[in-house]
């Protein structure tokens, strides 16, 4: 920082700038915030921001066999929303929404009541249950995910279990590699993504509100409608958000569990970054995917907006 | 306020919930030692054959290696990059402070197969990087710093702001007042950060599939013996241990992060 050849005809030079940096630094608080935030930034940028513009940019190239033309076009989003012609991405896209919608909407409500458990009537030992709670969330999505290929297969655990225990005589054949079979485990993989910001936004409640209610002659059914459920939708808002963005472009699951009929737009992606070979394609897909869970996430804000309101969506941010 | 039969209902509920939660994988170690090649019932017997067959995997070892290093470094990266974003963001006035948050949470919503592939077009097409173990520590990086950071803030808004400025006020320096007053009062935070960091990374397989190149990390591995039949129930023994391993971590880490911190911080999604 201080120049050596400098310094013995101009001491107080360096000096002074030195000084007048951390005058700067102890006048201007955000200075200080912004050189501490520096570093995450600049990753966040560099790993983030210009690999997602990088992808952008490819997704108006061409690729032939094993090379790249440069030439700006948009002949991939025209393939992808040509749906008469290549109906597979199109069709692809709206079924993974779907599936994944399905299975959000699952998680979230059986999230719910554990929330609201865990939000209103666990007193004693909170700290196990929010532990119990969230170390799924933490651990291997592979092996939550292989979990229910060993359960759902052909020769799994519940076909083995229905015959040994003299209900089946065949094994059923349809828990496998279908749709249902997909949405059945993201709705289990995802799970514990959804209590926590459910019980945050239940456990935020003033329960003085709550009183209120009762003491101006709400039944406990009333008190749930008009009072709990629109203060916690934050929670709801984030869960929903938490759980149905990333599952759409979800290509573990399909993989494992979804065979050739349970394949969704993530599996689509991949084979176009690996065997079919047409990365710039991929990217147009991708950005086409990640437009339509925009498309969808406004949305579902809005609807959420038009029955309850703004302050619904206010504290979800 | 409410009828013991509600109650019972709803606590009902719970613990089936969390036997849900928690069945279909505890069945991994339940099978895991059962003495046939086939994840079927009726169990057959009790051998701990699947796990002399894991040891034995010198393939396993490596990729345990591997996973073991990216893991190390990206915890230490992204923990490091966490507590200094969440002191900038709890300590200091930030204008723009909403915006920057909503970026660097990114990478907790958007699909890992997008930011993976977005990570391949910027290393492969553009930058002409090799793929390696660094690439996929890189992004692991990346999908670590948006934990550390709510585990960090959480921390951080837990405590009093004037013990640091009294630090100060008595005529400690900055570094003086960091390492006796800020570290010690983070100190569990950024231990739970480091050890949940390292578990992301631990477990996670996509992008790790996509930026690995030659190098295979433990959860690749395990997903390419996936193939095998013959090899599952070995598959299943290595799978309990990560299990094991990841549950004892986890909840360590839980319970020192959440001790002694008010629940509604963390920002509701860790």
């Amino acid at each position: 920082m201080v120049s050596v050849a400098s310094g013995a005809e101009t001491p107080a030079r360096p000096d002074s700038l030195w000084l007048r940096w951390r005058a700067l630094l102890l006048r201007h608080e955000w200075i200080r915030g912004y050189l501490l935030l520096s570093p995450t930034a600049l990753v966040m940028i560099t790993m983030l921001i210009v690999p997602i513009l990088g992808l952008f940019l490819l997704s108006f190239w061409t690729q032939e066999y094993f090379e790249i033309h440069r030439d700006f076009t948009v002949a991939n989003y025209l393939k992808v929303l040509n749906v008469a012609d290549n109906p597979i991405y199109g069709l692809l896209l709206l079924k993974s929404i779907r599936m994944s919608l399905t299975a959000t909407i699952f998680v979230v409500v059986l999230a719910y009541p554990m929330a609201y458990y865990l939000a209103f009537r666990v007193t004693k030992n909170k700290l196990m249950w929010i532990i119990l709670i969230t170390v799924p969330f933490w651990t291997s999505y592979l092996l939550r995910v292989f979990a229910w290929k060993i359960i759902l297969g052909y020769n799994g655990v519940i076909n083995s279990g229905l015959i040994s225990a003299g209900i089946l005589s065949e094994p059923l054949e349809f828990l496998l590699y279908n749709p249902p079979a997909v949405t059945i485990t993201l709705a289990h993989a995802w799970a514990a993504f959804a209590i926590l910001p459910i019980y945050v936004s239940l456990e935020k409640i003033d329960r003085s509100l709550l009183e209120a209610a009762t003491d101006l002659g709400d039944t406990p059914f009333q008190r749930f409608w008009r009072v709990t459920f629109p203060l916690s939708l934050p929670g709801v808002i984030s869960a929903t958000l938490l759980v149905f963005i990333p599952t759409v472009g979800d290509y573990v699951t399909p993989t494992l569990v979804g065979g050739t009929s349970g394949i969704m737009i993530g599996n689509i992606i991949q084979s176009l970054f690996g065997k079919a070979n047409n990365a710039p394609l991929g990217a147009a897909v991708s950005i086409m995917s990640m437009i339509s869970i925009t498309i969808v996430v406004l949305g579902f804000i809005y609807f959420v907006r038009l029955l309850f309101g703004k302050h619904a969506i206010q504290r979800a941010g | 306020m409410t009828s013991p039969k509600r109650f019972d209902l709803l606590a009902l509920f719970s613990i089936v919930y969390v036997a849900f939660l928690y069945g279909p994988v505890l069945l991994l170690p339940m099978f895991s030692f059962n003495d046939s090649i086939y994840v079927a019932f009726p169990l057959k017997g009790f051998t701990l054959q699947w796990y002399y067959e894991m040891v034995e995997n010198t393939q396993l070892i490596k990729a345990l290696n591997a996973s073991l290093k990216v893991g190390i470094v990206s915890a230490f990266v992204s923990t490091v990059l966490g507590v200094l974003a969440a002191k900038a963001v709890t300590r200091y006035y930030l204008p723009g402070r909403g915006p920057v948050m909503g970026v660097i949470m990114i990478p907790l919503v958007i699909p890992s197969i997008i930011l993976a592939i977005a990570l391949l077009t910027i290393f492969r097409k553009f930058l002409d990087i090799d793929l390696s173990l660094w690439t996929v520590g890189a992004s692991h990086v990346l999908v670590c710093i948006p934990f550390a950071m709510l585990v960090m803030i959480a921390r951080l808004q837990g405590f009093d702001k004037s013990l640091e400025e009294a630090s100060l006020d008595l005529g400690q320096g900055p570094w003086i007042t960091f390492w006796k007053v800020t570290f010690p009062l983070a100190a569990p935070g950024i231990v739970s950060s480091l050890l949940l960091c390292f578990t992301i990374s631990f477990d996670e397989y996509l992008l790790a599939a996509f930026l690995a190149g030659n190098d295979a990390t433990l959860p690749l591995f395990i997903f390419s013996q996936l193939r095998f039949p013959n090899r599952l129930p070995s598959t299943l023994a290595l799978g309990s241990c990560i299990l094991v391993f990841s549950f004892v971590i986890v909840t360590f880490s839980e319970w020192l992060r959440r001790r002694g911190v008010p629940n509604e911080s963390g920002g509701g999604i860790v």
